[in-house]
């Protein structure tokens, strides 16, 4: 195996392998500090990044990080490279690479084509060369689009997740937060719970509850409850109408094992979903979540630095062609990724990996209470992704999710965004907003009456009247 | 004449009766009404200050031994509050004077069934709030369905994994961790259990069952006491525990599990 080394400023610097050197090149954060593996000062970090600049992107596929016989992910990424796509860039080292990204011929097509060329390897080693003003510029020109009920991740359109957590999966309570979703126009990407229970009765009770819910107002979305792959699979063999399967991934055999899941089982749960046939635009039937730090959280990280882990993780995502994908960035928690500052570098590092590989990529701009981060933080991070160019983010009420006890974004984020940069619906989704007397006026948010449909309906259903003002109450 | 609202009512603001989320908020233009938005940071600043709160390791032993139990206080190999939220690490393995003392207790007298422990993780205000309410249903109801108990285990400054070493150093069949969970905006105080069986250190999370969000508000004791006394039974009885072990009662009350978002910092591991 090669050495790597440099003199900086008459101090020699030297990195043993690959992924060490990848290692000491990362940006600073938490996590691969507490693997032992980050760089030791900023000096060390930039003479990594200098060294890695001439390491030709070909030597990623003869060096593989993890070992091909240890590792399934490592055979996927290999095994599936197409050397024809990869013909463009064949002959370039990484830092040549970031310049052939920025170029102002490399454009969407380009990326495109080139997607099927890339390793994760590759896409994670470029982007530690890149400034965040690189990683937004370059993720803008790539659109990845993905369809079930609606179409997702077009140019000028965003796209969110309605999450309509409960602590208790009490029907009434996430009916409410539904409700309170698509009356701010959110949820295009999918209406997604987290359930408070793994069980399959509960799942193939929320999945019923929320395909009835979707059938009666023909609303052009589609339903997850993102349970283990496992109790979902059970769920449909019950007979439950599942849209998406979900399932956590991350980027290394070993962590996805302390998940509970392989391949071949992400192969059959996509089997499962697609033999229902629910779609009726596309067939992209997969959600996928991903987090820098997963693989160490579960002592199943190689030595490997955490932000390459996770462009493996997107490596296993696109081989099941999902509909959506989105790293939930500051959820793991201050041992990962620290403060705003990280959590925001992560942020724009993923969804660019994600894209770069051909990923739908969203984002749960997020983060938790006993991380250095807050609101401020996460309007840098949301509109920093949306002029990226991210395809959904997450619409939880009022930002605060009551099961998972963490921040995320709120329906009200949508609304920003929309005004900001003239960001749309899913063109579906929009439409039923329209018809539905949700929106209107150009993108935005109307007047909702107590007379509104939806509104009587939840009154029937509930016996909680709509009024028209809280001095009534 | 006054002038009219900026702020445009949500007329569903009824439903706030049915869920904590916080829905009907209003807006001003599309964006969150002020009140929303201070009443947002004041919730955070409570949630800051219980991820900082005191853990009174003794207190609360002494109380838990008030349900006719045994109790031992234990450490973390954590030294401090600091290192414990940035080495997880740290947090799942005993310091060497708890290691030695679990090792001579172990020494003698049969293997139990059940090694229970309480930490507080990311809330010591939730296991103060939570644990021995859930405890004073469980552990008479384990008891009489014939179940042996290792003594309680106070554990400052742990994680969930730390249910491995001291299950193992017990030698206990299966092991059974209280955790104060990562306080949200609305439940600083929240606590999670977790199950494995054959508890040995190497264990992953896919070994492991989770009930969540215990406290009266989201789960109450008496119906996490039930899930666990349910999860525990089957957990013994087929010998396994985790991603192969699921709650397969037609009406189990809502428990919890921890797939939901199913990274690791979900609760306090």
């Amino acid at each position: 195996m090669p050495g790597y080394s440099i003199t900086l400023r008459n101090r020699s610097h030297a990195f043993g392998d690959l992924k060490t050197l990848l290692a000491k090149a990362s940006p600073a954060r938490s996590g691969d500090a507490l693997a032992g593996i980050a760089a030791e000062n900023d000096q060390q970090r930039v003479a990594a990044q200098l060294v890695l600049a001439d390491v030709p992107l070909a030597a990623f596929l003869d060096q593989p990080l993890i070992p091909y016989e240890e590792d399934e992910i490592t055979r996927l990424i290999l095994d599936s490279h197409d050397r024809q796509a990869f013909a463009p860039i064949a002959d370039l080292t990484v830092g040549q690479f970031r310049d052939w990204l920025l170029r102002y011929e490399t454009d969407g097509d380009a990326l495109a084509a080139l997607a099927p060329g890339l390793t994760p390897e590759m896409v994670a080693a470029v982007s530690k060369l890149m400034r965040n003003q690189d990683l937004i510029l370059v993720a803008s020109k790539r659109r990845v689009v993905s369809r079930f009920r609606n179409t997702i991740g077009l140019p000028g359109r965003l796209a969110i997740r309605l999450q309509p957590n409960h602590p208790t999966d009490d029907p009434a309570g996430i009916g409410a937060s539904i409700l309170d979703g698509l009356l701010y126009g959110c949820g295009d990407a999918v209406i997604g719970i987290n359930p408070a229970t793994d069980s399959i009765e509960t799942v193939h009770r929320l999945l019923g509850m929320l395909a009835e819910l979707i059938e009666r107002y023909g609303v052009p979305t589609q339903s997850c409850v993102l349970a283990h792959v496992t109790t979902q699979l059970a769920a449909i063999e019950q007979g439950a109408p599942v849209d998406l399967v979900f399932q956590s991934i991350a980027g290394t055999e070993r962590a996805n094992a302390s998940f509970g899941v392989n391949l071949r089982l992400l192969g059959e749960a996509r089997d499962a979903a697609l033999a229902l046939r629910r779609g009726t635009v596309g067939n992209n039937v997969m959600y996928f979540e991903t987090g820098q730090g997963s693989c160490l959280s579960a002592e199943a990280h190689h030595g490997v630095d955490q932000q390459t882990l996770e462009a493996r993780a997107y490596g296993v995502a696109r081989r099941f062609e999902p509909l959506l994908v989105n790293t939930v960035v500051g959820f793991i928690g201050p041992e990962y990724l620290y403060d705003g500052k990280q959590i925001i570098r992560a942020g724009l590092e993923d969804h660019f990996c994600g894209k770069l590989l051909g990923v739908p990529m969203g984002c749960d701009v997020c983060y938790t209470n006993h991380a250095e981060a807050d609101q401020d933080d996460m309007d840098n991070l949301l509109t920093l992704l949306a002029v990226a160019g991210c395809n959904y983010f997450m619409g939880v009420p009022g930002a605060d999710d009551i099961m998972l006890n963490y921040q995320s974004t709120s329906f009200h984020d949508s609304q920003y965004l929309r005004q900001v940069l003239g960001l749309r619906p899913a063109p579906e989704f929009e439409a039923w907003l329209e018809t539905m007397r949700i929106t209107g006026d150009g993108n935005r948010l109307l007047a909702i009456e107590p007379r509104h449909r939806l509104l009587q309906d939840a009154a029937s259903a509930s016996g909680i009247q709509p009024r028209a003002s809280t001095n009534e109450i | 004449m006054a002038s009219e609202s900026p702020v445009t009512i949500d007329p569903w603001h009824a439903l706030r009766s049915v869920t904590q989320a916080r829905i009907a908020l209003g807006r001003s233009g599309g964006s969150l009404p002020t009140r929303e938005w201070l009443a947002f940071k004041a919730a955070h600043a409570a949630a800051r200050d219980a991820v900082h709160n005191r853990f009174d390791a003794d207190a609360l032993a002494a109380e838990i031994a008030t349900i006719g139990v045994e109790t031992l206080v234990v450490a973390s190999a954590a030294a401090d509050r600091s290192a414990y939220l940035q080495r997880p690490d740290s947090g799942r393995r005993l310091d060497a004077a708890s290691r030695s003392r679990l090792q001579q207790y172990a020494g003698g007298g049969q293997q139990p069934d059940l090694a229970i422990i309480v930490s507080d993780g990311l809330s010591a205000l939730a296991v103060h709030r939570q644990a021995n309410g859930i405890l004073a249903g469980l552990v008479p109801a384990l008891v009489s369905d014939g179940w042996r108990l290792a003594p309680v285990i106070v554990a400052r400054y742990g994680r969930v994994a730390l249910q491995d070493e001291i299950g193992e150093l017990l030698r206990a069949q299966l092991a059974l961790m209280l955790i104060g969970e990562r306080p949200g905006l609305g439940s600083p105080d929240s606590m999670g259990a977790y199950l494995v069986h054959r508890p040995k250190i190497g264990n992953t999370d896919a070994h492991r069952n989770c009930v969540s969000n215990i406290r009266p508000e989201g789960l109450p004791w008496a119906a996490a006491a039930n899930t666990l006394r349910y999860l525990l039974t089957e957990a013994r009885r087929r010998n396994i525990s985790g991603v192969a072990l699921k709650d397969e009662r037609s009406l189990a009350p809502p428990a919890a599990s921890c797939e939901a978002k199913s990274l690791d910092g979900l609760a306090s591991k």
